[in-house]
């Protein structure tokens, strides 16, 4: 534990503090008192946020979102309450406790969204405060590496998802969740099912860490304790596996859905129990065993049965209150001793009494020895894999066999080893901690003893509703302690002699693992560094490519590419003829005079090399062009063409003052190439001009302002009225842009910084 | 450039300028005219003043720092268009009011577009003024 | 007259696209110049033309007399213009100091930010550190 930042004199972290605490405290409540009305039935309340696309801020509030409610401000207060005095003296506190909520919202959004534009937003804000929360220690290399790799990964799969989301809201013509999960039948059946099935499947495997995304948890231990113990418990990793939940009776119980999320889910879980072992580091170790747990939720959401369902609810509340714990506690141990070497601790249930006792009820939990919560969860993970057919149930039972046992050690490791024995020598003598640390895990872990002597209230209140929610039908939900002596409590025993025998191995297991992965060439961490040195190189490449720095040749490209798209289109539509039925016959020789007048200045521009001729031939242009106005009953443009024009003389003009002669013109001056473009341009100008007004005209906007003008507002000159009543907020935004361009150009030219650099 | 002759019509033909100036901005709701012309015409009699005297001349004539100028009439037009809220309706909705108006007349017209046409002239002459004045102190 | 105006505004769009293709900042100022009068010139004739009749309601009547000209072009075309002019101005005072500061409107010459040498850039890491995975995070690194 690094103490050595600049302590800032605070009580449980100033009224940043006491907010942090009162907010999930309060909401906590208030959803308690929900929960009898949700027991009853799904709610959605909702306004309208953006109605022309269909996006609502609406509410869901539904069982499985109330247990994920209750679990982000339940475990939510208990991590503010613990920070407020773990990280309540950092200079930056305030900064975090505003990180925390923002993330707590987030979360809070995403799992009570309706909508699935709005469960994306909260989706996204959830990965930004993870970032910034991940990141926070923003001095080490080793966090900001970890932090922007989380935002990467998640943020990444979180746009896949959009893309999924958008399909299907396309499919099911809503994008309300509460009415596309009515249409499951329907979406399974829609041919792009697979599809939008793989997008969303992309965002719940990149969040919840499942293989091959996995990399990003065990590093975002870079995190604060109390962050690692939020975002292992309730939150962000378990955002994943409420989509997949959530989406359940609109996307699952197909074949692609239980294949993919059983072999997925199942890898992830016993990748993980080997990868739990090899740590030294407690903290470590337990970011495994989330992987572990959240590998085995999406194992048993993918199986879809009833029993399944009931598993995976039941052990998504059972794995939040034990992991919250362990977090906790092993942030106070390592307040208190100030190491999270597994080798290291020893004996430390004398120091620290509570601690300890708060360690075992969440470890005996973890490790799922009745009477625990933990060991209602396994027994019907049992159940549930075994009631599934045929290679299904091997698979399923075989994961869950092998995770339970790991589970069981690293219960030992991380909760039995540390406190039991003699006391070991540590960097800081061990000591209790203070109360707000300890009330968390404490709290958290008589939870999971009382649950699990009361299974009943967990399934009624939580469990039922929440599997309910999944499984889009009703079913009476009851969680026992004991189910008498049936294979799965045969299982279980058996569990219980492979962890122990294992755990008195570990350390050599570890040994040996350590060694292994040094000869293994597969490493998902490095790979990830040379995907991304790969991005950079392929941006390198393409920017050396396309951007060369010339200005001459950006506007080439973007000329010419007008020519090809435009010319090419006229060619290919064959439109080259259209309006050329128009005729000189009616031209009057002042008009003739005028044209004439335009084409031969704008010529003159471009043939003087003399800056005065160019000027004055470019005033000439612009009074052309303000005639051509006067004569086609356009007064308002033509003195402001006019006046415009005056002014720009007089600008170019005064800035001559300064600025360098042309260029003499040479034979070598002229430019074949650009001369073809601009010819090229100039054409198919003309033809798109003359096709404009061969074409018929549709008049409804001006007849409607013209009958509009007088009598409703007031203006006999309908241009004005246009421009200072119909379109005013258009007028606002230019006069806006003519006032920035002027402070702009007043910020360059009164700039004052050194007029040559040397380099 | 100092001569007496364009500094002494100068200063006449700046002051009938700015009269006409506030003429166009005025009568622009029923004939060619309105904020943008207006401004124009306001800006062209500042600088053909400063072309006669000199920049700081020309400022010391306008008082007011011209990016300010800018600045509030973005204001005065931003306001105008708020004040429809006053009433309950949407944002730049016209408010009239018609003084002295009898049987069929206008009368003397009042309106929140007229205001905001003010703000449009002010944006218009200060925006220019400032990139003149900018342009001229530097060289 | 449509015909001719459109060859016309074909005339001043291909001069413009030439200057702007040139190296020198100024001719490409002026190719702006020439551009937006164009363009300004198509959005008017796409209100189609009307001689001597400009948008304005009589007196004593509630709606033009007979068909007047299209109002609508001709309230966006004023507003380009005044924004057109901005543009051009702040164009203008971006070429004076760029001229000040670097002493060239060549804008081949002006490489400060995208130096010829593209090799000199740094193309390395984004500045992270690589995970070591034989030292997992101890409480100094990972913890606060």
């Amino acid at each position: 534990m690094a103490d050595d930042y600049p302590k800032v004199d605070r009580v449980m972290g100033g009224p940043a503090g006491w907010i942090s605490i009162a907010f999930p405290a309060v909401l906590f409540l208030y959803f308690l008192g929900l929960l009898p009305q949700i027991v009853t039935g799904p709610q959605v309340h909702g306004i309208d946020w953006v109605p022309s696309l269909g996006i609502r801020l609406s509410v869901l509030l539904d069982g499985l979102s109330m247990t994920f409610a209750l679990l982000i401000t339940g475990i939510g207060t208990a991590v503010t309450l613990y920070s407020a005095r773990y990280l309540g003296q950092h200079p930056d506190y305030p900064r975090f406790v505003c990180y925390l909520l923002m993330f707590m919202v987030g979360m809070l959004g995403l799992v009570l969204a309706d909508n699935m534009i709005s469960l994306f937003v909260f989706w996204e804000v959830t990965t930004i405060a993870s970032y910034l929360l991940i990141g926070f220690n923003a001095d080490s290399a080793k966090s900001r590496r970890s932090a922007l790799q989380a935002l990467l990964l998640t943020g990444t799969g979180g746009l896949v998802m959009l893309g999924g989301m958008i399909i299907l809201g396309n499919v099911a013509g809503t994008f309300e969740l509460s009415q596309i999960l009515e249409m499951g039948d329907m979406v399974r059946a829609h041919p792009w099912y697979m599809g939008i099935l793989l997008l969303f499947l992309a965002g719940a495997f990149t969040k919840s860490a499942q293989v091959p995304f996995h990399f990003w948890l065990p590093n975002a231990m870079a995190a604060p304790t109390p962050v690692s113990a939020y975002l292992h418990s309730a939150t962000m990793v378990k955002a994943g596996v409420y989509l997949m939940a959530r989406m359940n009776p609109a996307l699952g119980s197909t074949e692609a859905w239980f294949w993919i999320l059983t072999i997925f889910g199942g890898i992830t879980a016993v990748l993980a129990s080997v990868m739990a072992l090899r740590q030294t580091d407690i903290k470590q170790t337990l970011a495994y065993t989330t992987l572990m747990a959240l590998g085995s939720l999406t194992m048993f959401i993918g199986a879809g049965t009833h029993y399944a369902i009931v598993a995976a609810m039941t052990f998504l509340v059972v794995h939040s209150l034990y992991k919250a714990a362990l977090f906790l506690m092993i942030g106070i141990v390592d307040h208190a001793t100030g190491t999270r070497d597994a080798t290291m601790l020893r004996g430390l249930r004398k120091a620290m009494p509570l601690t300890g006792l708060a360690a075992a009820l969440a470890a005996v939990s973890m490790a799922g020895i009745p009477p625990m919560v933990g060991f209602v969860g396994k027994e019907f993970m049992y159940k549930a894999g075994l009631g599934l057919d045929g290679f299904g149930a091997i698979w399923v039972t075989a994961m869950i066999f092998a995770a339970s046992a790991m589970m069981f050690v690293t219960g030992g490791i991380v909760a039995l080893k540390p406190f039991a024995g003699d006391l070991a020598e540590t960097p800081t003598p061990a000591h209790e901690g203070p109360w707000p640390m300890l009330a968390g895990p404490l709290v958290l872990g008589g939870l999971s003893l009382f649950f699990g002597l009361v299974p009943g209230v967990l399934g009624h209140y939580l469990v039922g509703p929440a599997t309910h929610a999944v499984e889009g039908e009703v079913h009476e939900v009851h969680l026992y302690l004991w189910g008498g002596v049936n294979t799965a409590l045969i299982l279980s025993l058996l569990t219980f002699l492979a962890g122990w025998l294992l755990y008195r191995s570990h350390e050599s297991i570890r040994a040996r693992l350590i060694a292994f992965e040094a000869r293994s060439p597969i490493d998902f961490d490095a790979g990830w560094d040379r995907l991304l040195d790969g991005f950079k190189a392929v941006a390198g490449w393409q920017t050396r490519l396309i951007q060369t720095g010339s200005l001459q040749r950006y506007m080439a490209v973007t000329f010419a590419s007008f020519v090809v798209l435009v010319g090419g289109t006229y060619l290919v539509k064959g439109a080259f003829g259209a309006g050329l039925g128009l005729t000189t016959a009616s031209v009057h020789p002042v008009q003739w005079t005028v044209l004439a007048l335009i084409a031969v200045g704008s010529i003159l521009v471009v043939w003087t090399h003399s800056r005065m001729t160019a000027v004055a031939a470019m005033g000439v242009v612009g009074i052309g062009v303000s005639l051509i106005f006067i004569m086609f009953s356009a007064p308002d443009v033509a003195i402001t063409q006019l006046l415009v024009e005056v002014l720009v003389v007089v600008l170019v003009s005064l800035a001559m003052l300064r600025l360098p002669y042309l260029p003499r013109r040479s034979k070598a001056s002229f430019r074949p190439g650009h001369a073809l473009i601009a010819g090229g341009v100039g054409v198919v100008t003309t033809f798109l001009t003359i096709s404009v007004l061969g074409s018929p005209f549709d008049r409804r906007l001006t007849t409607f302002f013209e009958a509009a003008s007088y009598p409703e507002a007031h203006g006999r000159n309908i241009v004005n009225v246009i421009l200072v009543d119909f379109r005013a907020l258009d007028t606002f935004g230019e006069i806006t842009v003519v006032a920035m361009a002027a402070l702009a150009a007043l910020a360059l030219l009164r700039g004052t910084a050194p007029r040559k650099e040397e380099n | 450039m100092q001569s007496l002759i364009l500094t002494t019509t100068t200063r006449l033909l700046a002051a009938l300028l700015l009269m006409f100036s506030v003429y166009a901005l005025l009568r622009g709701h029923n004939l060619p005219g309105g904020g943008f012309i207006g401004g124009l015409i306001g800006a062209t009699a500042f600088i053909l003043y400063t072309i006669a005297t000199s920049e700081i001349e020309a400022r010391r004539a306008l008082r007011v720092g011209p990016s300010n100028i800018a600045v509030v009439g973005l204001g005065i037009a931003g306001l105008a268009g708020l004040s429809a809220g006053l009433a309950g309706e949407p944002f730049f909705t016209g408010q009239w009011l018609f003084l002295f108006a009898e049987d069929g007349g206008k009368g003397l017209p009042l309106s929140t577009v007229l205001v905001f046409d003010i703000g449009v002239y002010l944006a218009v002459f200060g925006g220019i003024l400032t990139l003149v004045f900018a342009l001229e102190e530097e060289i | 007259m449509e015909l001719l105006l459109a060859i016309t505004i074909g005339i001043v769009v291909a001069t413009s696209v030439y200057l702007m293709l040139d190296r020198n900042a100024l001719r490409f100022l002026f190719g702006l110049v020439l551009l937006s009068n164009a363009v300004n010139l198509i959005i008017f004739a796409g209100g189609r033309l009307t001689v001597g009749a400009p948008p304005l309601i009589p007196d004593g009547a509630y709606a033009p007399v007979g068909v007047v000209a299209n109002a609508l072009p001709q309230a966006l075309v004023l507003t380009a213009i005044v924004i057109g002019f901005g543009l051009l101005a702040f164009t203008l005072a971006l070429v004076y100091r760029t001229f000040m500061t670097l002493g060239t409107v060549n804008s081949d010459e002006m490489r400060i930010a995208e130096p010829r040498d593209k090799r000199e850039l740094d193309t390395g890491r984004l500045g992270m550190g690589k995970a070591d995975p034989e030292h997992p995070a101890t409480g100094q690194e990972a913890g606060i």
